[in-house]
């Protein structure tokens, strides 16, 4: 009843937005909400009358579903983290979160209270992640009278399940902010971004506020309490087996339950939504496995290495492939349609580079515990030199067949 | 040619600025812009340079023989740029140790040789003297841009002044350390560009 009168009430005021009408300037806001709201009202004026099913907002939508195992984790996680070291402290948390806290409970055993606890986290980043893009997005799009896209929801929920929980809010929208402008607007918008959006606000900050970005104190959201990711635990290791330093099992680690970037601790959570993305075919199988092949590949050559100079070279492959972002940033960011390579075979170099670089970051360079970021960064900054090669040899080898 | 003096000094800073529209000189620009006293420094270095060799080879440009002229115009600049080198190293010692190399590497900056070989060899000593000045005023004037938001920003401070007392000095701003990495100045210069090609659509490029 409701959406039937405010169906027809959209439809009513169209005539001011379309060509002529008063509004025109702010036709892509009207487009949003309605398209938002309702179904399209476009159809196709002349034959062929066939659509494809998967349209842009088809695939945006299931990258978000695909998304919610890694949410439902980092809410889960965070707040289980906080809880865990609030009990063994006898603290409460401070200010408004322990407010709504002293309601629900602090208790590491309680699904409820971690899932609010998280919540308090993940929630606030979330929002100012979502509300800094789309004003961006916004200004953009009635500049240029582009249309609003889906893609930036997947951006807005990709971006703070990389972020630790205690990121400050105003670092989290600066870096929105040049993600959004540096990596996706200049370049002309939606499908046009050379780089994956997400990661650039995330490199910004990280390199902007690195104190607040990397270390052993921001990965659980209690005031004082120092608790290093694993991948920073194996890395301080100076000599011995680096797995003997991590106070956690690997199941522990293949499920998630250890401090980290919100969203990323789970591997699982990534592998089920690599499931969806797979069956949908939206993302590329070959990237997800040249990646893997490439860590791999990487990890033993490493571990080849005579008297090495730290312990993390002997870090074991099964190990590396679910601590720090590795899982996610394979199943979600690497294989971003409009970053990655297009041609078959540019995505297996592209993939391979992608795994090599993460593995080399991680293990030779003891500045960056973690390598993913970067690499897939890197990655996408290939990617066309990649298609491109692709399509040379694949000219010059039906020039000499065909003459 | 029928721009005035005047004009000659101007159009440098706006029209035709040799960093946002030609696009030269960009490596010193990303390099010595983390402070604003090294950036004043280096704008003047080159401003004197750009002047004093454009002035030098405007007036033997009918003895240079064109099949050498290159050759001939980086020994002029490399005269002018080791006297540079030289008077800084013997009177601002620590500023010579900060800006390093890049005082050197004036002689490879694309400015020298552009203003040489675009305009002195083809035109009068005065106006190519006030036409290096100007190329060497619009140079400093985005190098001292730059510099300000990535001093201010990037270390809290003004020609070595602090305005923002830094987070880890006890005070309550977060530097910015993005800023203070020399990658920061591509994102500042195209920020510049873009705001100048914004307010004068001529400069534009047509796709």
């Amino acid at each position: 009843m409701v959406m039937n009168s405010l169906n027809k009430f959209f439809l009513s005021l169209k005539p001011h937005f379309d060509k002529g009408g008063r509004l025109e300037r702010y036709y892509p806001l009207y487009e949003a909400t309605d398209s938002f709201l309702f179904s399209t009202t476009k159809s196709t004026p002349e034959a062929p009358h066939i659509r494809d099913a998967i349209d842009l907002k088809r695939i945006m939508i299931t990258v978000i579903i695909a998304l919610i195992p890694c949410t439902i984790m980092a809410l889960w996680n965070t707040g289980y983290q906080a809880n865990n070291a609030l009990t063994t402290l006898g603290a409460m948390p401070e200010g408004w979160r322990g407010a709504i806290m002293s309601l629900v409970g602090i208790d590491p055993q309680s699904l409820i209270s971690n899932f609010v606890h998280g919540a308090l986290y993940f929630l606030p980043i979330y929002l100012v992640v979502v509300i800094t893009g789309s004003v961006w997005e916004l200004l953009f799009n009635l500049i240029r009278g582009h249309e609003f896209s889906e893609a930036f929801l997947v951006t807005s929920l990709l971006l703070p399940l990389t972020l630790p929980p205690t990121i400050p809010l105003w670092q989290v929208a600066i870096g929105t902010s040049f993600g959004v402008v540096f990596a996706k607007e200049v370049f002309g918008g939606v499908g046009k971004n050379f780089m994956n959006p997400a990661l650039a606000c995330r490199a910004f900050i990280y390199f902007a506020y690195p104190a607040q970005m990397s270390g052993d104190k921001i990965w659980v959201a209690v005031d004082g309490v120092s608790s290093a990711t694993p991948l920073g635990a194996a890395a301080a290791v100076q000599n011995g087996v680096p797995t003997q330093a991590l106070d956690i099992t690997w199941w522990q680690a293949f499920l998630g339950i250890m401090p980290g970037s919100m969203g990323e601790t789970s591997t699982l959570a990534c592998l089920i939504g690599a499931a969806l993305l797979l069956i949908t075919g939206i993302a590329s199988w070959r990237i997800m496995l040249s990646m893997l092949l490439g860590a791999v590949v990487t990890v033993f050559c490493f571990q080849l290495v005579p008297d090495p100079p730290s312990a993390l070279y002997a870090l074991p492959a099964y190990w590396h492939l679910v601590i720090g972002g590795f899982a996610f940033g394979l199943v979600f960011m690497a294989t971003d349609p409009v970053s990655a390579a297009q041609t078959q075979t540019g995505q297996w170099f592209y993939g391979l580079l992608i795994g090599f670089l993460t593995i080399l970051i991680r293990v030779a360079n003891p500045a960056y515990p973690e390598g993913v970021m970067l690499a897939i960064l890197m990655g996408n900054v290939f990617a066309p030199l990649f298609d491109y090669l692709v399509i040379r040899a694949n000219m010059k080898r039906r020039t000499l067949r065909h003459g | 040619m029928a721009e005035t003096n005047k004009e000659l000094l101007v159009r440098s800073i706006f029209k035709r600025n040799p960093i946002t529209l030609l696009v030269l000189g960009i490596c010193s620009a990303l390099a010595v812009t983390g402070q604003m006293s090294t950036a004043f420094v280096m704008s003047i270095c080159v401003t004197v340079v750009v002047a004093f060799s454009s002035l030098t080879i405007s007036i033997v440009r009918f003895q240079i023989p064109n099949t050498v002229r290159i050759g001939i115009q980086i020994m002029v600049i490399a005269t002018l740029v080791i006297i540079v080198d030289q008077i800084l190293k013997a009177f601002y010692y620590e500023l010579s140790k900060q800006l390093s190399i890049f005082v050197g590497l004036i002689i490879t900056n694309c400015i020298v040789m552009g203003r040489a070989e675009g305009y002195a060899m083809s035109n009068p000593p005065i106006p190519s003297f006030i036409d290096g000045i100007g190329n060497g005023l619009g140079y400093g004037f985005i190098l001292m841009s730059v510099a300000f938001v990535r001093e201010l920003f990037g270390s809290g401070s003004v020609f070595g002044y602090e305005v923002f007392k830094l987070s880890t000095n006890g005070g309550w701003y977060i530097a910015n350390g993005m800023l203070v990495l020399p990658a920061s100045a591509f994102f500042l210069i195209a920020l510049i560009i873009w705001i100048i090609r914004f307010l004068d659509p001529e400069q534009q490029e047509k796709s």
